[in-house]
């Protein structure tokens, strides 16, 4: 891994941190789906995304769109290592009075695009933001990250009906397939399988990644955006609860908060390098 | 209705470039001249009202006026949590146009009556509710709207309404239109019905002995609601009969009614015309539906006699007062 991925190696091993705390303090849920999309949120915000911290309203900023609102600690943690605000208020998640609330919340928190947390929204306003960037001045692209489970939701293939026959080429989806979902694995709750082959039949450029390799993650979101007719989505194959042995994989852990044992545990392991 | 506003709206689009236009694959031969005027512009999304809204929603988040145009419940019920989540909780300048408010679709059948929407939309945060009384008022929305940088409703009717107004109304959001005054009774109507309105107020006043003095007012915003207007009216007058195309809960009688409950020592009484719960489960036109259910101009004017009737009787103590039209869909017979 190169110098530049192993400072991204590191942001992300700072988020899995920080979420797992955020979760532990809150008492509250979804801490397999941070971790499973902690290198990917890694790679946007350290490589990807085109940020101004100091202006987050800056017209030309590339938009991101986490779909998947439940995540919403780790994107948090993204913003706060990467400048939109002091890493200390994370201490503050879900506490009463903190607009850090459970799931995505836009109002008082910097670098938050859109409130999310009802799944199956966030594509359709990718699109319009997509439709709206690629005219703008300064052509912004549009990142939507989603989950597998909102693949179930009819307005998801809404929105994926329409990108490509609008030649959105400035939007780019990213699938944390992690194939465990709220009542069960995907498998077992509404098989998504060929997934790949649907997004293509829709019209979208497809690529399959291991979401927690950076070289790979890097390299499919290298020319993110920058296609001028065809939305890409990158399906990145991720493991829920990933860094965490004992969270790994698991469904206990869309719902769990560690203990302080836990958590302590959980914190070795993905501290180290 | 829906000719005025995509008049005024080629009009807005013309000098304001933020402005977009979305449809859900209807508005056939209405929005074509906007289309072919500004293509760029234009987005028929398909029969696909969430991605409508959510689309908005981006366009909005860039910095765009995005309108989105439906018929019925489309572009409200259907999509519903699309406009609470990314468009009003993001005060987002989405401008959500439903043609055929009330019974417009008459025949049709009840998929295609829009009886719940106000109370529905009210609820929201951020949003304006509008429902014009004629073309004219929907001239003066669209812009009004237009210039008000947060999501709105606008309940249209659908075609070939008469011109109440004399000129365009100068409108400012949340004020009611007093069109007439009376000191026996004072109608207010929101939407389509503005018309039987006015023609039961003059049949009133050409009653013999004197005749019945009913004031006309025209209340195009169901939200924010001209609270001032009707406290001012509760106080000089007896009776408010509100006249609304919808269904029983939560629309402008239930806003009234919140209205005078929270004025200290209201005496005024309230009569609130408007459709039963249940919707029609036969076929009719719109006017022909208004007639079994009282909301046309004889209905109106059977309803405030028997009010004024038993009001005065109620002054006297003799007992409760019966209020709101007696008759339902549901009577009507094959």
């Amino acid at each position: 891994m190169n110098e530049a991925l192993e400072r991204v190696a590191a942001f992300a091993r700072r988020i899995r941190a920080h979420a797992l705390r955020m979760v532990h303090h809150a008492r509250a849920s979804h801490v397999g789906t941070c971790l499973s999309m902690a290198d990917l949120l890694a790679v946007l915000y350290c490589r990807t995304l085109r940020l101004d911290p100091q202006r987050p309203d800056w017209q030309g900023r590339d938009r991101f769109v986490l779909s998947k609102g439940h995540g919403a600690a780790i994107l948090y943690a993204a913003l706060a290592e990467r400048g939109f605000f002091p890493v200390e208020r994370l201490d503050r998640f879900c506490d009463r009075g903190s607009p850090l609330t459970g799931h995505v919340n836009h109002a008082g928190v910097p670098g938050v695009e859109v409130s999310t947390g009802s799944l199956g929204h966030g594509l359709s306003i990718g699109c319009g933001m997509a439709l709206a960037g690629r005219t703008a001045p300064e052509r912004s692209r549009c990142v939507v990250l989603l989950s597998d489970g909102e693949c179930d939701e009819g307005s998801t293939w809404e929105a994926a009906l329409f990108a490509p026959y609008h030649r959105l080429g400035n939007l780019t989806v990213i699938i944390d397939y992690n194939k465990i979902q709220s009542f069960g694995t995907v498998a077992e709750v509404l098989d998504l399988d060929p997934l790949a082959d649907k997004w293509r039949a829709f019209g979208w450029r497809v690529l399959e990644i291991n979401g927690h390799d950076l070289t790979a993650i890097d390299g499919a979101l290298k020319d993110a955006g920058t296609d001028n007719d065809h939305p890409l989505v990158v399906i990145a194959h991720t493991v829920k609860g990933k860094g965490v042995s004992f969270m790994e994989d698991d469904l206990f852990w869309h719902y769990r908060a560690p203990n302080a044992e836990q958590l302590a545990m959980a914190l070795q392991e993905v501290e180290s390098p | 209705m829906r000719t005025a506003f995509i008049e005024t709206l080629l009009d807005l689009a013309d000098k304001d470039s933020r402005i977009w236009l979305l449809c859900a694959d209807l508005g056939y031969s209405v929005l074509e001249p906007f289309r072919d005027r500004f293509p760029d512009r234009f987005v028929n999304v398909g029969v696909a009202e969430q991605n409508m809204i959510g689309i908005a929603s981006g366009l909005a988040h860039a910095g765009k006026v995005a309108f989105c145009y439906s018929i019925a419940n489309f572009p409200t019920l259907r999509c519903l949590e699309q406009i609470r989540n990314d468009v009003c909780y993001h005060n987002c300048n989405v401008k959500i146009v439903s043609v055929g408010g009330g019974v417009a679709y008459g025949a049709q059948g009840y998929t295609h009556h829009a009886v719940e929407d106000l109370a529905v939309m009210r609820a929201l945060p951020n949003v304006v509710v509008a429902a014009p009384g004629d073309p004219l008022e929907v001239r003066a929305l669209t812009q009004a709207l237009t210039n008000h940088a947060a999501p709105c409703f606008l309940r249209l009717g659908k075609a070939g309404e008469t011109v109440v107004h004399h000129a365009v109304p100068v409108i400012k959001i949340g004020q009611a239109l007093p069109l007439r005054e009376g000191g026996d009774v004072m109608l207010i109507s929101t939407g389509g019905t503005l018309e039987p309105t006015l023609q039961a107020a003059e049949l009133l006043h050409q009653r013999g002995g004197g005749g019945i003095a009913a004031g006309v007012t025209s209340m195009p915003f169901l939200k924010p609601l001209d609270t001032s207007w009707i406290t001012d009216v509760a106080r000089r007058t007896a009776l408010i009969c509100t006249v609304e195309e919808h269904g029983p809960i939560g629309g402008l009688g239930d806003a009234v009614a919140s209205c005078l409950a929270r004025m200290s020592g209201n005496r005024t009484r309230l009569l609130p015309l408007n459709l039963p719960e249940g919707g029609t489960k036969v076929a009719g036109d719109q006017q022909w539906l208004r007639t079994q259910v009282g909301l046309d101009r004889d209905g109106i004017v059977a309803a405030v006699i028997s009010a004024l009737g038993t009001t005065s009787a109620a002054h006297r103590g003799s007992g409760p007062m019966k209020l709101g039209n007696e008759r339902h869909f549901g009577d009507i017979e094959m």
